[in-house]
């Protein structure tokens, strides 16, 4: 092998990199914000009685969890604008992207909401908790805790996907990447620049999630 | 005039008839003592006293109110009843004083000042006042299952029903609990306890009611009732748990 790497290359590009790494924090951090909000009210609804809120939510989780990212983004993107619906792709992208993640973490929270014992919701309910007072207060917080390191890494897989969002020119990462290498045909520098971008994304994501833990949840401190 | 008066109570889970017409009247400041078989109905006729599970026949009225199986009524009924129960349930996400000053605050509206005067007299009460800022998981069970009565109390209720409260507790932490009991009883508490303590009931309570076969089979004076059982089932409960 008599290939000489020439990272030094990419430099003049470091701008369009960073503005990539840019957009995919945001994209990052939006979509896990709302992503997990909307999940709450998912498996609020689905933990709930069975109503026809709680079915709705059952399509619609089942629906996104068995159907491929790429095609969802797509739908939205390019399928939506047939009935009036455009979006930028900017818009899209994250619509898809929160999409699919409130669907995986509304099975994710609802998970921990049904392993929270009977006898809690029962002394709730003795000491005079309305429902809601209940959900927020008993039930939600120590649910959250169990299932804390699955949506934690639901998140992070929800960040990294967020690659195929390049697929319709969203300038994140990714699009970012292929851009280079369309100019300057340096693919291995390129990717794998971006390749350790990610990683670090990924462990700074994780590390985020670890210190909102230790604000969120003093209980576990005090235990150890 | 009873504070707790069960009428004719029935209670089906589905087929399976589980209390058959349970009367009783229990006045203010009573000590009863519930005891009898596992299966016997003694949970279900408690958890019908507060709202926690719907009777199908009868009625129920406590500290004149209506029991009925209803979100807003259970509320309403919360400052009246408090209830222990055998698995502690308390919150493990919240210290001992964020447990005890929930209820205060979201359905007694009290400020956050005032909800703690009352955690720490209710602590005081059952000798954990330094307690009150530990987690439940950093306490032994005993400990655990009186800062429970401390939150029940602090809903300032005339009733307190507990369900085998000193049963998933290990031998030597069961006393401790006992004495709380003892102490409130002293106080006046009116309490409804299933208990399988039979020295308590006898020594502390002032009724004892034995249920067999979802019925109430034997009650009255509990010395006098643990003395002279008058039915084979009541003597053969009795040895089999001496
Ligand atoms: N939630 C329930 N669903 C169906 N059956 C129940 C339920 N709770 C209790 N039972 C039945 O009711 C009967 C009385 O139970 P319980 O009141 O718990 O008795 P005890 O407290 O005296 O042991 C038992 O036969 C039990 O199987
Ligand atoms: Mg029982």
């Amino acid at each position: 092998m008599d290939y000489t790497f020439q990272f030094g290359e990419l430099l003049p590009y470091s701008d369009l990199i960073a503005r990539g790494v840019l957009s995919t924090v945001i994209l990052a951090i939006v979509t896990t914000v709302l992503g997990c909000l909307l999940g709450t009210l998912g498996a609020a609804a689905r933990a709930g009685k069975q109503t026809f809120l709680s079915r709705a939510v059952g399509v619609y989780v089942e629906l996104i969890r068995n159907t491929p990212f790429i095609v969802q983004l797509f739908f939205i993107f390019f399928g939506l604008p047939t009935i009036g619906i455009k979006l930028t792709a900017g818009e899209a992208g994250l619509l898809a992207m929160v999409i699919n993640l409130a669907a995986y973490s509304t099975e994710i929270i609802r998970a921990g909401i049904e392993s929270i014992p009977k006898g809690q919701l029962e002394a709730a309910r003795t000491l005079g908790l309305s429902r809601t007072q209940t959900f927020t207060r008993v039930v939600l917080p120590p649910a959250l805790e169990k299932i804390y390191p699955a949506l934690t890494s639901q998140c992070i897989i929800v960040m990294l996907g967020s690659a195929v969002l390049s697929q319709i020119s969203v300038e994140e990462l990714t699009f970012a990447a292929n851009f280079i290498q369309s100019r300057n045909f340096l693919s291995f520098e390129v990717y794998m620049v971006i390749t350790v971008i990610y990683l670090l994304l990924a462990i700074l994501m994780r590390q985020g999630f670890k210190l909102i833990h230790y604000f969120m949840f003093p209980n576990l401190r005090a235990r150890s | 005039m009873s504070l707790v008066s069960i009428n004719n109570v029935h209670k089906y889970y589905g087929s399976n008839h589980v209390l058959k017409g349970i009367n009783l009247e229990i006045g203010a400041g009573e000590v009863v003592s519930i005891i009898g078989r596992s299966g016997s109905g003694k949970s279900t006729l408690l958890r019908c006293i507060n709202g926690l599970e719907a009777y199908s026949e009868g009625g129920v009225v406590v500290d004149q109110m209506e029991v009925v199986y209803d979100d807003r009524q259970i509320r309403k009924l919360s400052k009246s009843v408090g209830m222990v129960f055998q698995s502690f349930n308390l919150f493990p996400h919240l210290t001992v004083g964020q447990n005890i000053m929930l209820a205060p605050k979201l359905v007694r509206k009290l400020p956050e000042s005032e909800a703690k005067v009352i955690a720490q007299e209710v602590l005081a009460k059952v000798g954990l006042a330094e307690k009150i800022d530990s987690y439940p998981a950093e306490l032994s069970g005993g400990q655990q299952q009186r800062v429970a009565i401390a939150r029940s109390l602090a809903m300032n209720p005339k009733v307190l029903l507990c369900d085998e409260i000193t049963s998933a507790l290990d031998p030597e932490l069961v006393g401790e609990v006992l004495k709380v009991l003892e102490d409130l009883a002293a106080e006046g508490m009116t309490l409804i306890l299933v208990t399988h303590e039979m020295n308590f009931a006898r020594d502390v309570g002032d009724r004892v009611i034995f249920m067999h076969q979802g019925l109430v089979w034997e009650e009255g004076d509990s010395k006098t009732v643990l003395a002279n059982p008058q039915t084979p089932e009541l003597s053969k409960f009795i040895n089999a748990v001496l």
